[in-house]
C-alpha cells in the first residue's frame, strides 16, 4: 500500500509528496511483525538503490506468502533531487544528508527530514542506500561508524556485501539519517555500492540476495535466501588513500576490486593540452582496490582510489 | 599594505586559483578578516575591498597601532565566484564546511587547511557570512556557543545585536568554530545582503569593524560608539513559517516594529491572484530576519522576530 510519509506545497500548482510503499504479509497483521524498511534517493544522484526497490518488491510479488513481517519501501527521500539530476535538496543546494534528525519547527528541510525520522523510527532494521557519488565508484559495502559497531557489524554480514568499512567518529556525520535512527534506537546500515548516476544491475542483485538473507533472519521473510559471503571488516588503518596530486585528466590502469602490490601502477594524469603525463600513480601498499575514480577530470586532491591492506 | 599569495590551487584548463591576503603593519598578528567562502557572497568581498581601501588610507596615515598587524582574505574561492556559482565548481561542496581542512585530502579540504594553517593564530576573527535561504537579518555579530564564545567582547562592534546559538553537528567545520577552538576570538558578521552589493548596510558593517579595531587597540581611530548590542539566543527568536505556499507579499522590514496580530506578509495563489493566507506576527517584536525569495513553500521560515 502506498503511502504519503510528507506533504509539502510548492508555490505553483504542485504538491511534494514523500511516499513509501509498505508490503505486509498476505494474511494481514497480528501486531508482532518485524519491519524492515528500505530508503534511498537521500541525495539525487545516486540511483543505484532504485533498482534494488524496484527488484525487492519484484521477488516479494512472487512468493508473497513468504513475507511474514512488514517491508517499507522509501526509494525517494529526495524526489526533487532525482527529478532534476540534483545531490542536493534544489532550490536550498543543501546536503539532506547534513539535516537530520530535522526539526519540526525549522525550514522547510528540517520539517522534511524530521517527520522522515518520525516515520522510520520504530524500524527493526533500516538499509540506507547510497551509491557513492558521480566521482568514485565503490564495490558493495556497508559502512559503519565505531560507535555503532557492536549491534550493527553483525546485521551488516547478513547483507551480502564485499566490505564492511567500521570508521571513525566525527561530528559533522552526526546530522545524517542513519546517525541520527542509530542514536534513537532504529538500527540503521548504510550501504555504498556503484557509482552515482548509474546503476550496476549486478551489485542492485547482490544487494536484493542479502536483504532476504537479513529478513530470513530477522524473521520476516520463510522463502529462499542465500547464504551471504563472508564480507571483509576493516578498521580506517587499513585503508589507504589516493588522492591526486596534480589537475588533469586520469586514466586508470587498475581495475576495479583487484589486487595490487607496493608501488603498482594505478592509473595516469594526463594533460591533454600539452600531451605529457603530469601524474604517475603508484599504489602506497599492497591491498585490493574497493574505491576507484570513475570521473575523469581530476583537480589537487581528488580522490582517485582507496586501497584495503 | 602587502598583497600575498596565501594559497594556490592548480587548474588543468584555468589559470591556478590564488587565495590573496592583504596585510597591514607588523607584529602582532591581531586581526584577520576573511570574506567570502562560496562564490556567491559578493557582498562580502565587497565589504573586504572597502575595508582595504580604507586600511591602505590609514596605515598611510599612521593610525595602525605599532606591534599590530590586519589580515584581510576577500576570497578563498575566486573560482566559484567567476563562474556564478556558490559551492566548489567540481564537486559542490561548501569550504566552509571544510575547516580546519586536511592538506592531503580532497580538494577543498586542502583550499581549507591551507588557508586556516595561515590564519589560526590570530588574536581576532571576523568571517562575513552568508545565509542558506535568500533573506534579509538585522545586522548583528553571530555566535556559536563552543565553550570559548566571548559576547562581551562582541559588543565592542557596536551593533544592536549579539546573537548566540547553539553548535550543531555540521557547524563543527566552519571557519569559526574552528577558529574558536584554535583560540581565536571569532565573530561572523552578517549584513543583509549576499549575492548582490548594498553599500548602506555594507557602511553598517565596515563601521562596526573599525569601532571594534579602535575599541581594542589595533587602530588609531575615533568614533561614535555604536548600538548597545543587545544579547539574543538562539531560543529567544519566535520563528513565523508559512502552511501555504505561492507567491510571497511581504509587508514588513527588518528592524521593524510589529503587535502581535499584525500582517507580516500574504501568500497569493500564483494563478488566481487571490489571497490564500495572512501571515500575522504571535508576538509583540521586533523583526530580526525575513525571507525574501518571491515564491516560497509552504512550512517556509518568513520571519524571526525578537519578541519584546
Amino acid at each position: 500500500m502506498i503511502e504519503t510519509v510528507v506533504s509539502v506545497g510548492y508555490p505553483v500548482d504542485e504538491t511534494l509528496h514523500i511516499k513509501k510503499n509498505r508490503l505486509i504479509p498476505e494474511k494481514g497483521l497480528s501486531g508482532g511483525e518485524k519491519r524492515i524498511s528500505i530508503v534511498t534517493g537521500t541525495h539525487g544522484d545516486e540511483l543505484e538503490g532504485q533498482y534494488v526497490c524496484y527488484e525487492l518488491q519484484r521477488r516479494i510479488r512472487e512468493k508473497p506468502e513468504c513475507l511474514t513481517g512488514i517491508v517499507d519501501v522509501y526509494p525517494a527521500l529526495n524526489p526533487l533531487g532525482i527529478d532534476s539530476i540534483t545531490r542536493g535538496i534544489p532550490a536550498f543546494d543543501l546536503d539532506m544528508n547534513r539535516i537530520f534528525p530535522g526539526a519540526e519547527n525549522g525550514s522547510m528541510p528540517e520539517y522534511i527530514a524530521a517527520r522522515i525520522v518520525d516515520d522510520l523510527q520504530g524500524s527493526d532494521m533500516v538499509i540506507d542506500i547510497h551509491a557513492s557519488n558521480i566521482f568514485l565508484k565503490e564495490i558493495p559495502q556497508v559502512r559503519i561508524n565505531t560507535l555503532s559497531r557492536d549491534v550493527l557489524v553483525p546485521y551488516a554480514k547478513k547483507l551480502n556485501v564485499d566490505f564492511i568499512w567500521v570508521h571513525a567518529a566525527a561530528t559533522v556525520l552526526e546530522s545524517t539519517l542513519a546517525y541520527s535512527l542509530n542514536s534513537i534506537g532504529t538500527p540503521t546500515l548504510v550501504v555504498e555500492m556503484g557509482v552515482g548516476m548509474r546503476i550496476t544491475r549486478d551489485y542492485g542483485n547482490q544487494l536484493v540476495d542479502g536483504i532476504f538473507a537479513l529478513m530470513k533472519d530477522m524473521g520476516i521473510w520463510t522463502g529462499d535466501a542465500i547464504t551471504p559471503k563472508e564480507p571483509i571488516v576493516s578498521e580506517d588503518g587499513e585503508v589507504s588513500f589516493i588522492n591526486a596530486g596534480s589537475s588533469g585528466v586520469f586514466v586508470p590502469a587498475v581495475e576495479h576490486w583487484k589486487d595490487v602490490k607496493k608501488g603498482e601502477h594505478i592509473g595516469d594524469i594526463l594533460n591533454p593540452l600539452t600531451g605529457e603525463a603530469a601524474e604517475r600513480i603508484l599504489s602506497p601498499a599492497d591491498g585490493i582496490v574497493f574505491t576507484l575514480r570513475e570521473y575523469p577530470i581530476v583537480s589537487e586532491g581528488s580522490l582517485i582510489a582507496r586501497i584495503l591492506a | 599594505m602587502k598583497e600575498q599569495v596565501i594559497f594556490e590551487l592548480g587548474s588543468v584548463y584555468r589559470e591556478p586559483m590564488q587565495v590573496k591576503g592583504f596585510s597591514f603593519g607588523e607584529g602582532e598578528k591581531s586581526m584577520c578578516i576573511v570574506g567570502a567562502t562560496r562564490g556567491n557572497e559578493v557582498q562580502q568581498v565587497y565589504l573586504c575591498s572597502q575595508l582595504i581601501r580604507i586600511f591602505t588610507r590609514l596605515e598611510e596615515q599612521g593610525k595602525l597601532c605599532p606591534g599590530k598587524s590586519i589580515l584581510v582574505i576577500p576570497t578563498v574561492n575566486s573560482h566559484s565566484m567567476n563562474i556564478g556559482k556558490r559551492f566548489w565548481p567540481a564537486d559542490n561542496t561548501d569550504i566552509n564546511r571544510m575547516f580546519p581542512g586536511y592538506n592531503l585530502g580532497e580538494t577543498t579540504q586542502r583550499i581549507a587547511a591551507g588557508v586556516f594553517e595561515h590564519i589560526n593564530d590570530y588574536r581576532f576573527g571576523i568571517h562575513f557570512t552568508s545565509y542558506y535561504m535568500q533573506g534579509c537579518f538585522a545586522p548583528h555579530v553571530r555566535m556559536m556557543k563552543t565553550g570559548f564564545e566571548d559576547v562581551e567582547k562582541a559588543k565592542d562592534f557596536g551593533l544592536p545585536y549579539v546573537y548566540r546559538r547553539d553548535a550543531r553537528p555540521y557547524d563543527t567545520t566552519t571557519l569559526n568554530y574552528n577558529w574558536q577552538i584554535w583560540d581565536t576570538k571569532a565573530f561572523s558578521l552578517y549584513t543583509d545582503a549576499t549575492d548582490r552589493i548594498e553599500p548602506t548596510s555594507a557602511l553598517v558593517v565596515i563601521e562596526a569593524v573599525l569601532r571594534f579595531l579602535g575599541k581594542n587597540g589595533i587602530l588609531n581611530y575615533t568614533c561614535h560608539g555604536g548600538y548597545m548590542s543587545q544579547m539574543i539566543e538562539g531560543s529567544d527568536l519566535v520563528n513565523v513559517k508559512t502552511n501555504a505556499a505561492g507567491f510571497f507579499l511581504r509587508k514588513t522590514e527588518v528592524n521593524a516594529r510589529v503587535k502581535q496580530g499584525e500582517l507580516l506578509a500574504q501568500i497569493m495563489d500564483p494563478y488566481l491572484g487571490t489571497v490564500i493566507e495572512d501571515v500575522v506576527s504571535p508576538v509583540d517584536g521586533i523583526v530580526f530576519f525575513h525571507a525574501s525569495q518571491p515564491i516560497i513553500y509552504s512550512h517556509t521560515s518568513l520571519f524571526r522576530i525578537i519578541p519584546t
